[in-house]
């Protein structure tokens, strides 16, 4: 009697602990499935909010007309052109100043600097990383600006050129850090190698380690250009944010993010307006999509290499 | 040879001189915004309203608005991101449909933040009813640093050695107490030391909330979460961009970023730190 009561006991704990066990990961399932259910949910929104303007304005003046104008008073027109030009050559102007600077770097970082330099270096970067992008944007409004305009003497006080270089800035610890890693996992045979064939460091540099890295510095770059169209505030702040068709870096430009920012708080729930900023909002989030999708490629291509 | 030697050397000082560069950016950076905000600094500044359309007093309402938002974000984040982080590493298996998952969180991470704010007007201000509130900001922030937290405790799960799990299932755990007693409490410090940068990265975020409950002005405190607030970011973007009176407001601006230049900074430190402390006590 006795025995048999024992075994029940433990046999009811163990079936407890079983349920247990299955409850936790059907629960841990329905978590895991959040992140679905958000890219799910964002898209549906952006469509179920932009799609309208597209049915009801007009569609083919939104991708080739060159005058945003949402708020005059005859005809409103919604031609999304200027700002991809804008969000185009602020990021640009942004590639052109921060790879150089940022490859470089993590090349001085993995394979030159002394391990002290580079602990000190390492922290300098993540700070640089963690400071809100509205930081930036107010030192590119009140200080950069103002050294452009000495430098440059620009036709505008902001201009796109100033949103360029705070952008790089803010490109820099994501294009060092992704880049630094690549450049590292390169195995240290193949350097060893080509030192041992008498080959000087910066050759073995130049024509081992970084031909070896380069489809992982590429998929850095790529993502810190994603992140460049992405960025608002700092461009919002610095570039001056006129809808105009230019190519001078020295005027003044509005990007597609920060267009969707400044307008947003001002037009009325569900009219064409809003709807107009919300198909924005579509088109950058396809742009940023396919660049992380073809950075996400390159870097596969990487990781199976080594 | 020789003429090797010196293009070495110049290529060399190049390579240097970047690495001065990033140091250079930053300390510009922080002697402008320190020197600025510095006079500024004062128990007052900082526990009193703003005065005279922002050009006098203090910040304290921005200072609250960031912090309960940051405390609610992570409310809602946390659990999300690691339970969901522990089904990745700990019980999903390889196929397409964990796949799917992972790109899901990868994609997520790619998307500009104003798309999320975007998100977050369509779904929680209007289609939700939750109107311009601090919970809608909250939520639309927790969506946007999810995959952060996702992707840190994912590193950190998997950083704990196969062995400690295989031994805990062959002395009869379920897979629940093998992850719950012997994986997680070794992964706890890594879990969270991303979600600390995670967080630091709510507290300075502006585009999103500029849409979902952000305010310029209110006289009062929030009181409930379905109330408007005031936020640093939000409120250093306005004063900065659409005072009246710029030279005036620039102290209250100067300070407030000071202020939340200090939040941020301390979390990343706290974070980088505690990382540090821990890589070298687990080392397996």
């Amino acid at each position: 009697m006795k025995h048999t009561m024992f075994s029940l006991k433990k046999f009811d704990y163990k079936k407890i602990r079983n349920i247990k066990d299955k409850t936790v990961r059907k629960i841990l399932l329905g978590f895991g499935l959040t992140a679905v259910i958000f890219i799910i949910l964002i898209l549906a929104f952006l469509l179920m909010e932009g799609l309208p303007f597209f049915f009801n304005g007009d569609s083919i003046d939104f991708f080739t007309g060159d005058v945003w104008d949402p708020s005059s008073p005859n005809i409103p027109r919604y031609g999304i052109l200027p700002m991809v030009l804008g969000t185009f050559l602020v990021t640009l102007g942004a590639i052109v100043i921060a790879v150089p600077i940022g490859v470089g770097c993590s090349i001085y970082l993995a394979e030159i600097a002394h391990p002290k330099i580079r602990e000190t270096l390492k922290p300098v970067i993540e700070i640089l990383a963690g400071i809100p992008s509205v930081v930036y944007g107010f030192f590119a409004l009140v200080v950069l600006s103002a050294w452009i305009d000495d430098f440059f003497h620009s036709t505008t006080r902001l201009n796109a050129l100033t949103g360029s270089i705070m952008l790089a800035v803010m490109m820099l610890p994501i294009i060092i850090s992704l880049s630094e890693d690549a450049i590292r996992s390169v195995p240290r045979e193949m350097k060893e190698a080509s030192l041992a064939l008498g080959l000087t460091k910066w050759d073995t540099i130049r024509g081992v380690v970084i031909p070896a890295a380069l489809s992982g510095i590429t998929a850095a770059i790529i993502l810190g250009v994603a992140r460049a169209i992405g960025e608002t505030m700092t461009v919002l702040m610095a570039t001056g944010n006129a809808p105009v068709i230019s190519f001078d870096m020295l005027t003044s430009m509005r990007t597609m993010t920060a267009t969707i920012a400044v307008e947003m708080g001002e037009v009325p729930f569900g009219s064409i307006h809003y709807h107009a900023l919300f198909a924005v909002g579509i088109v950058l989030f396809v742009i940023t999509f396919v660049i992380n999708f073809i950075a996400d490629k390159v870097m596969k291509r990487f990781r199976e290499k080594y | 040879m020789k003429w090797k030697k010196i293009k070495e050397h110049i290529i060399y000082s190049l390579l240097r001189l970047t690495g001065l560069f990033i140091v250079c950016a930053l300390a510009v950076l922080l002697f402008y915004i320190i020197s600025g905000g510095m006079g500024k600094m004062s128990w007052d500044f900082l526990s009193s309203f703003p005065k005279d359309g922002m050009m006098s007093g203090g910040i304290f309402p921005m200072i609250i608005g960031t912090l309960s938002l940051m405390t609610l974000t992570m409310l809602i984040a946390l659990p999300i991101g690691t339970l969901s982080a522990i089904y990745l590493v700990e019980y999903a298996k390889p196929g397409r449909f964990t796949d799917a998952i992972r790109l899901a969180v990868h994609n997520l991470a790619g998307v500009p933040s104003i798309v999320y704010g975007l998100l977050g007007l369509g779904l929680f201000v209007v289609f939700l009813g939750l109107g311009l509130s601090l919970i809608s900001a909250a939520l639309t922030l927790a969506i946007m640093v999810l995959p952060i937290i996702i992707a840190s405790s994912q590193e950190a799960l998997r950083a704990v050695p196969q062995n400690i799990r295989e031994g805990a299932l062959a002395l009869g755990s379920t897979k629940w107490e093998t992850t719950r007693y012997h994986v997680l409490p070794y992964a706890l410090p890594g879990m969270m030391t991303g979600s600390i940068l995670a967080l630091s990265r709510a507290a300075g975020e502006t585009a999103p909330i500029i849409m979902t409950g952000a305010a310029f002005y209110i006289t009062h405190l929030p009181s409930s979460i379905f109330d408007e607030f005031m936020a640093l970011p939000y409120s250093i973007y306005t004063l900065a961009t659409q005072s009246s009176n710029v030279e005036a407001t620039r102290p209250t601006i100067f300070g407030a970023i000071l202020v939340l230049l200090l939040i941020v900074l301390c979390m990343n430190l706290v974070a980088i730190i505690a990382r540090n402390y821990y890589r070298k006590k687990y080392r397996w």
